[in-house]
C-alpha cells in the first residue's frame, strides 16, 4: 500500500465514495484469474519460479499437500512470516489456507493482505460443523466442493470462487474429474427444470432456492468454477479444461516434480490452449519426471480429504 | 464466438490467453460488434479492432511472446489496428510499467507509464462511480481490481476519468485503456465507446 500512499490520490474525499469488500469485486477478482493457474509455493524462491512460468497466482502454504500426507500430524495455516516472503516476492496475487470453520485464521491472513483466502479441506478442519461466515470480511474466500449442493452452500456463507475438491496430494486427477463432472450434470439438470420444481430441488440440494433459481437461469454458478486435487501434467490440466473448469489449481504436481520450472510453464501453456492436441504434444514432451502420486483407490476413507466439509 | 461473420457489427477480437475474456465478449454483442476469440497469429490478423482483457499481465504478455503473438500484434498496434485494453489489458498498452515484473514483455503503444496494483492488494479493490469523457448519461459504475492507474501520460494522450489525481480511463486515437472493469457491470457504454472507434477507423486488413 505504500505506493497509493505516497502517489498522486487518497485523499478522504475520494474515499469515502469507493466502496471495498463488495461482492463484485470479490467475484471479479476470480474472473481475472480464469483461463490461468493458481500454484502451490512453499518458499519465495518457489513463488517466483511459479510466476516466471506464467501462474496467475501462487498459493502460499507451509507443506504441500503431499508432505502433508506423508508427515501426517494436524496441518494449519502458514507461518505469517512465510506468507509475508512469499507477498513480497511477486506481483501476482498470493493465495492461503485457513482451516475450515477457522474464522481466525481467515482474520490473520486478511491482516496479512493476502489476496485470497482458500478454506480448505487440505488442512485439518477446525469446526466440525461451521464453515467461516464469509460474509464478514473484506478479503475473498475459494472454497472447495464435490457436487452443486456443496458449492452453493458455500455461495450461500459468502464464498465468491469455488473449486471442484479432487483428492490433493495424490497426483491422481479422478477425483477432480468426477466432482466436476457431478457438478456440471446437476448444473444441467436444473437449467433443464420448471420454475415450479425448483423448491423441490433446493430442498434435495441443501441449498438456498434463490440460488438455485440463479443457477437454472444461468446455467453455471454465479461464481468462478477451478478445479483442484491431483493434477500433475499439462494434458490433466487440459481435461480439466475441456470439463469445463474456468482455470486450475495446482498443488503438490509441480513441485514434487522432476522439473518444476518447466513443467509448470507446460501445465500453464496447456491451460490456455486445452483444445489444441499439437500444443499439448509439444508442452507434454521432455518433462522430467512426474510426482510419484497414490492410487486414490488405495486410501482409507481417513485419509480422504474430499470427504472433509459438508 | 467462431460462427461464421454476421452482416453489421465489426469483428473484433477479444484476446483469449488468460482472463475475463467471456465479459468482454458478452459487452461487444450488447454493443453490436461481432466478437472472437484470439489466440494465434491467423486469428488476429482476421481482426477489425482487438480487446486485451482483465487478467494477469505478466501471464498474458508471457504467452504473448510464447505463442508468437506479440510482434505481428505491436505491427498491427503501429499500422493503426483499434485496441482496447481493461485493467491488465492497460498495462499491456503501456510503454512502461512501474511496480511489474522488469522482464515483463509489453505490447506498448500507448504513450503512458502505468503503475501495477497501484490502489493496494485485493483488499483495497473497490466500486466507484466515475464521469468518463466520451459517454454520455449517468456516471459509469467503474469495478477496480488490484487496479493500475496512469503515472505519466504523454501529452497526444486524451485523460477520459481519474479517481481523485489519477487518470484512470484515456484514449490516444484508436487506443482506449480503463484501469477498471467496464465488462463486470452489465452498463456496455465503454465498449459502445470502442465499437464507434473501430467503425470510424474502417481498419484495413
Amino acid at each position: 500500500m505504500s505506493e497509493a500512499q505516497s502517489a498522486p490520490s487518497s485523499g478522504p474525499a475520494a474515499d469515502s465514495a469507493r466502496h471495498a469488500g463488495t461482492a463484485r469485486v470479490k467475484r471479479g477478482m476470480a474472473e481475472m484469474l480464469k483461463g490461468g493457474v493458481i500454484m502451490d509455493v512453499v518458499t519465495a524462491e518457489q513463488a517466483r519460479i511459479a510466476e516466471d512460468a506464467g501462474a496467475v497466482a501462487v498459493m502460499a502454504l507451509e507443506r504441500v499437500p503431499a508432505d502433508i500426507r506423508a508427515q501426517g500430524g494436524v496441518a494449519r495455516m502458514s507461518d505469517p512470516d512465510m506468507i509475508s516472503e512469499i507477498v513480497a516476492a511477486v506481483s501476482i496475487p498470493v493465495m492461503a489456507k485457513a482451516r475450515i470453520g477457522h474464522f481466525v485464521e481467515a482474520q490473520v491472513l486478511q491482516a496479512l493482505g493476502v489476496d485470497y483466502v482458500d478454506e480448505s479441506e487440505v488442512l485439518t478442519p477446525a469446526d466440525p460443523h461451521h464453515h467461516i461466515d464469509k460474509w464478514r470480511f473484506t478479503v475473498p474466500f475459494v472454497c472447495g466442493a464435490t457436487n452443486l449442493g456443496e458449492a452453493l452452500r458455500r455461495i450461500a456463507e459468502g464464498a465468491a470462487m469455488i473449486r471442484s475438491k479432487g483428492e490433493a496430494g495424490t497426483g491422481e486427477v479422478s477425483n477432480a474429474v468426477v466432482h466436476m463432472r457431478t457438478i456440471r450434470a446437476e448444473i444441467a439438470r436444473l437449467a433443464g427444470l420448471p420454475a415450479e420444481e425448483l423448491y423441490a430441488a433446493a430442498k434435495e440440494l441443501r441449498a438456498p432456492v434463490e440460488l438455485v433459481a440463479e443457477v437454472a437461469r444461468l446455467g453455471r454458478l454465479p461464481v468462478v468454477l477451478f478445479t483442484a486435487g491431483g493434477i500433475a501434467t499439462p494434458a490433466d490440466a487440459a481435461l480439466m479444461m475441456q470439463l469445463g473448469a474456468d482455470g486450475v489449481f495446482v498443488g503438490s504436481g509441480i513441485f514434487k516434480s522432476g522439473d518444476p520450472a518447466r513443467r509448470a510453464r507446460a501445465i500453464v501453456e496447456a491451460t490456455t490452449m486445452y483444445n489444441d492436441p499439437d500444443v499439448l504434444v509439444k508442452v507434454s514432451r521432455g518433462l522430467g519426471e512426474a510426482m510419484v502420486g497414490i492410487n486414490v483407490s488405495e486410501l482409507p476413507a481417513t485419509a480422504r480429504y474430499a470427504d472433509r466439509g459438508w | 464466438m467462431s460462427r461464421p461473420r454476421l452482416v453489421g457489427g465489426p469483428r473484433i477480437g477479444v484476446l483469449a490467453l488468460q482472463g475475463d475474456v467471456r465479459e468482454h465478449a458478452r459487452a461487444l454483442t450488447e454493443a453490436g460488434a461481432d466478437p472472437v476469440e484470439v489466440r494465434r497469429a491467423a486469428e488476429l490478423a482476421e481482426v477489425d479492432g482487438l480487446v486485451l482483457p482483465g487478467g494477469e499481465s505478466t501471464t498474458m504478455g508471457r504467452l504473448l511472446r510464447v505463442f508468437a503473438l506479440l510482434e505481428p500484434l505491436r505491427s498491427r498496434v503501429a499500422a493503426g489496428l483499434p485496441v482496447f485494453g481493461s485493467c491488465a489489458g492497460m498495462i499491456l498498452l503501456a510503454r512502461d510499467v512501474v511496480d511489474g515484473r522488469p522482464d515483463q514483455p509489453l505490447v506498448g503503444g500507448l504513450d503512458v507509464v502505468v503503475r501495477r496494483n497501484a490502489f493496494g492488494r485485493q483488499v483495497d479493490s473497490f466500486e466507484a462511480d466515475l464521469d468518463v469523457v466520451g459517454v454520455p448519461g449517468p456516471s459509469v459504475h467503474a469495478v477496480f481490481i488490484r487496479a493500475p492507474w496512469v503515472e505519466k501520460a504523454g501529452d497526444t494522450v486524451e485523460v477520459l476519468a481519474r479517481v481523485a489525481e489519477a487518470p484512470v480511463a484515456v484514449r490516444q486515437g484508436p487506443l482506449l485503456a480503463t484501469a477498471f472493469h467496464p465488462e463486470l457491470t452489465g452498463d456496455s457504454r465503454i465498449h459502445q465507446l470502442f465499437v464507434d472507434i473501430v467503425r470510424s477507423s474502417g481498419s484495413g486488413r
